[in-house]
């Protein structure tokens, strides 16, 4: 052994030699080169694009001159105690809460059946859930404005019938929110199913052994095992529902004016990015801030079960 | 253990001992026509260690879940302290079970786990500290896991945690569904201790599922046997290791050797192997059934031996080493008989060598068709 080592050629001070080609990334570890065009990709087409955002919200209003002009003219505009805008914000906000609470309340039964009662129906009513997604948002709530419009499918049905017609709904804010929970039911829906899903029936079976009420069962054990769950449905849905734009304009005919129509007029009719940059810059701090708040407050890894 | 923090108040104050604590009356269990559970009629004690033990498909668990309420007898009664406790949910019931999934609840610590009972009897926090840590002494749980979360403990220690949680329902009743099982050998031995241990200091009833009659052995007062819905035989560990009922019974038991026999003139006969068979003595002498002989009956004969009443000539085609005793497979014909044996009487004989085993009929048991 020791006179072939003589033999051999010394062992190089050097790391091996890396394949021609990727010498330049050596510094990387595989995991990082094999990420890096997930990380060009996320750059150029999610990074940037706030880049631009927050950069004009600084621009002069009403122009273009992004990255040349620094102004905090914008957000002076937006805070002005004349202007109205904080309403648009309040409503948007208030939307997304309603609809989260409301969406709560009508997911929580439903995937309960799905995860427990329905059996084998049960795929059959997710696949039903689901059916509505592969048509266009606008189209379903145009066929809602079809379904509750003056002499439309119902109104004209109960006139048909004798009666004084139906209720006359359109066009308000209880309207938006029926649109906006319709709209992101399934959103709530499957995360939920997925935390009722995780809960393992002996425990609540166990619960109910020792001398829980249903009720205590469903309070101490079902419903803190199930909140992940939940609360992804929770977070998805309300930061969907805080930037919906479409419930407000088609079945609220504008009555009501959110915070995405507000960005949306600033962008396109009034032509002020600025103006639209500044709001929208706004809206993710407000929303960002609330789910934060949120998840700070809930302690995940305690619902989770980790410690 | 009766703490008046934890006592039920419509519990009756019937002395230990007075009558049967569960009746059962005819309980049978069909789940859409298939019998899960075949008319059991049984009776346990005040303070009894009672095991059912079955093969899985026997209906235990379905039974057991029965007695704490989570299924429903299609037919007869469950009777607890002379109340029938049929149409009674499980929160409502003075039974507790301790799952095989153990269900603790994941989200709680251990404390609050073993509390759990207690807090929905609305009991103060303070006392119910108070009972969770003279539980948790009781189990041998050290006290600093009070706040330890329990997907953090070791399987053991989820088990103390289930069985202090169990006792804080203080239940007439504590039922178990093999919370043994997936437990490694050396400390389920330690818990199975711990668990008669624990069962003469509460002096509560249990009643224990398992497929392992070793387990039920080892712990029990009584044992019952299940098959296919019922309870083939119900008796102490003695009666049913020295006196097993049928065929099922003995070879539920672990290896043994059975002879299908006939009888002719006094004595059996088996088809495939030559000689004549004493059965055991006493007892009655049906014409068919078979002779079950313990492999640690079974020995070799010497050539001087007059006193075995039972021999067959066979040859040995393997042995292993069991530690302190030596097993070996001797091949009579077509069947094979298992012997066991101290390293002390091993067999010298090298394999393929004709040996002649022998069992006493006294060692025997007889059991009809």
């Amino acid at each position: 052994m020791a006179t072939d080592m003589l033999e051999a050629p010394a062992p190089s001070e050097t790391a091996p030699r890396p394949a021609p080609g990727s010498r330049a990334l050596a510094f990387l570890s595989a995991g990082a080169r094999c990420a890096l065009p997930v990380y060009l990709l996320l750059a150029v087409g999610f990074a940037a694009p706030l880049v631009a955002v927050v950069a004009f919200s600084f621009a002069t209003p009403r122009s273009f001159d992004v990255f040349a002009t620094f102004t905090l003219e914008n957000y002076a505009t937006i805070f002005d105690p004349a202007n109205t805008v904080w309403l648009s914000f309040a409503w948007s906000l208030g939307f997304a809460a309603f609809t989260v609470a409301l969406l709560a309340v009508v997911a929580y039964p439903i995937a309960y059946g799905i995860v427990h009662l329905f059996g084998r129906w049960s795929g059959l009513v997710g696949i039903l859930f689901v059916f509505p997604l592969f048509i266009s948002e606008n189209v379903r709530l145009f066929g809602w404005v079809l379904f509750f419009i003056r002499n439309g499918v119902l109104d004209g049905s109960l006139k048909a019938l004798g009666t004084d017609g139906g209720p006359d709904v359109l066009f308000t804010p209880g309207m938006i929110l029926f649109g906006m929970v319709y709209t992101y039911l399934p959103f709530m829906l499957f995360p939920t199913v997925l935390g009722l899903s995780l809960v393992p029936r002996d425990v609540v079976d166990a619960a109910l052994d020792m001398g829980a009420t249903r009720l205590q069962a469903w309070r101490e054990v079902e419903l803190p095992l199930a909140m992940p769950g939940l609360l992804i449905g929770m977070l998805l849905t309300f930061v969907l529902a805080a930037g919906a734009v479409a419930e407000a304009k088609v079945l609220g005919g504008q009555s009501v004016i959110v915070i995405t129509h507000d960005i949306e007029i600033a962008f396109t009719y009034s032509q002020n990015w600025p103006l639209g940059s500044a709001l929208a810059v706004l809206l993710m701090l407000i929303i960002g801030g609330l789910t934060l708040a949120a998840l700070s407050r809930l302690d995940l890894d305690r619902i989770l079960g980790r410690k | 253990m009766r703490d008046s923090v934890v006592m039920h108040e419509d519990r009756p104050d019937t002395a230990p001992g007075a009558g049967p604590v569960l009746e059962l009356a005819g309980v049978r269990k069909t789940f859409d026509g298939f019998v899960a559970v075949e008319r059991i009629d049984l009776q346990v004690a005040e303070g009894e260690f009672f095991t059912i033990v079955g093969p899985s498909g026997s209906g235990k668990t379905t039974l057991l879940r029965m007695l704490a309420g989570m299924e429903h007898p299609t037919e007869g009664d469950i009777i607890v302290r002379g109340r029938s406790v049929r149409h009674l949910p499980p929160n409502k019931r003075p039974t507790c079970l301790v799952f095989q999934s153990l269900a603790l609840f994941p989200h709680r610590t251990v404390g609050e786990n073993i509390e759990f009972p207690l807090k929905m009897r609305k009991v103060p926090p303070a006392d119910r500290r108070v009972r969770a840590l003279e539980l948790m002494r009781m189990v041998r749980l050290p006290e600093g896991y009070y706040a330890k979360n329990v997907t953090k403990c070791s399987g053991g220690e989820r088990q103390r945690v289930a069985l202090a949680r169990a006792l804080a329902y203080d239940p007439e009743i504590l039922l178990f569904d093999e919370p043994l099982s997936a437990i490694d050998y050396k400390l389920r031995k330690t818990l199975e201790k711990e668990l008669k241990d624990l069962h003469k200091e509460t002096g509560k009833t249990f009643i224990y599922i398992t497929h392992s009659l070793e387990e039920a052995m080892v712990m029990s007062d009584r044992i019952g046997v299940m098959r296919g819905g019922r309870l083939v035989q119900v008796g102490t560990p003695e009666d049913i290791y020295t006196r097993p009922t049928d065929r099922f019974v003995c070879e539920f038991m672990g290896e043994v050797n059975v002879l299908p026999v006939v009888a002719a003139d006094g004595a059996y006969v088996c088809a495939g192997l030559t000689g004549r068979f004493t059965p055991p003595p006493g007892g009655p002498q049906p014409p068919k059934g078979f002779i079950v002989v313990r492999p640690e009956f079974l020995h070799f004969v010497e050539d001087d031996d007059t006193t075995t009443e039972n021999v067959i000539v066979g040859t040995i085609y393997n042995e292993y080493s069991l530690g302190s005793r030596m097993q070996y497979q001797v091949r009579v014909g077509d069947k094979t008989f298992i012997v066991e044996q101290s390293r002390r009487h091993a067999c010298s004989g090298a394999p393929d060598r004709p040996v002649r085993i022998g069992w006493h009929a006294r060692d025997a048991i007889f059991v009809a068709e």
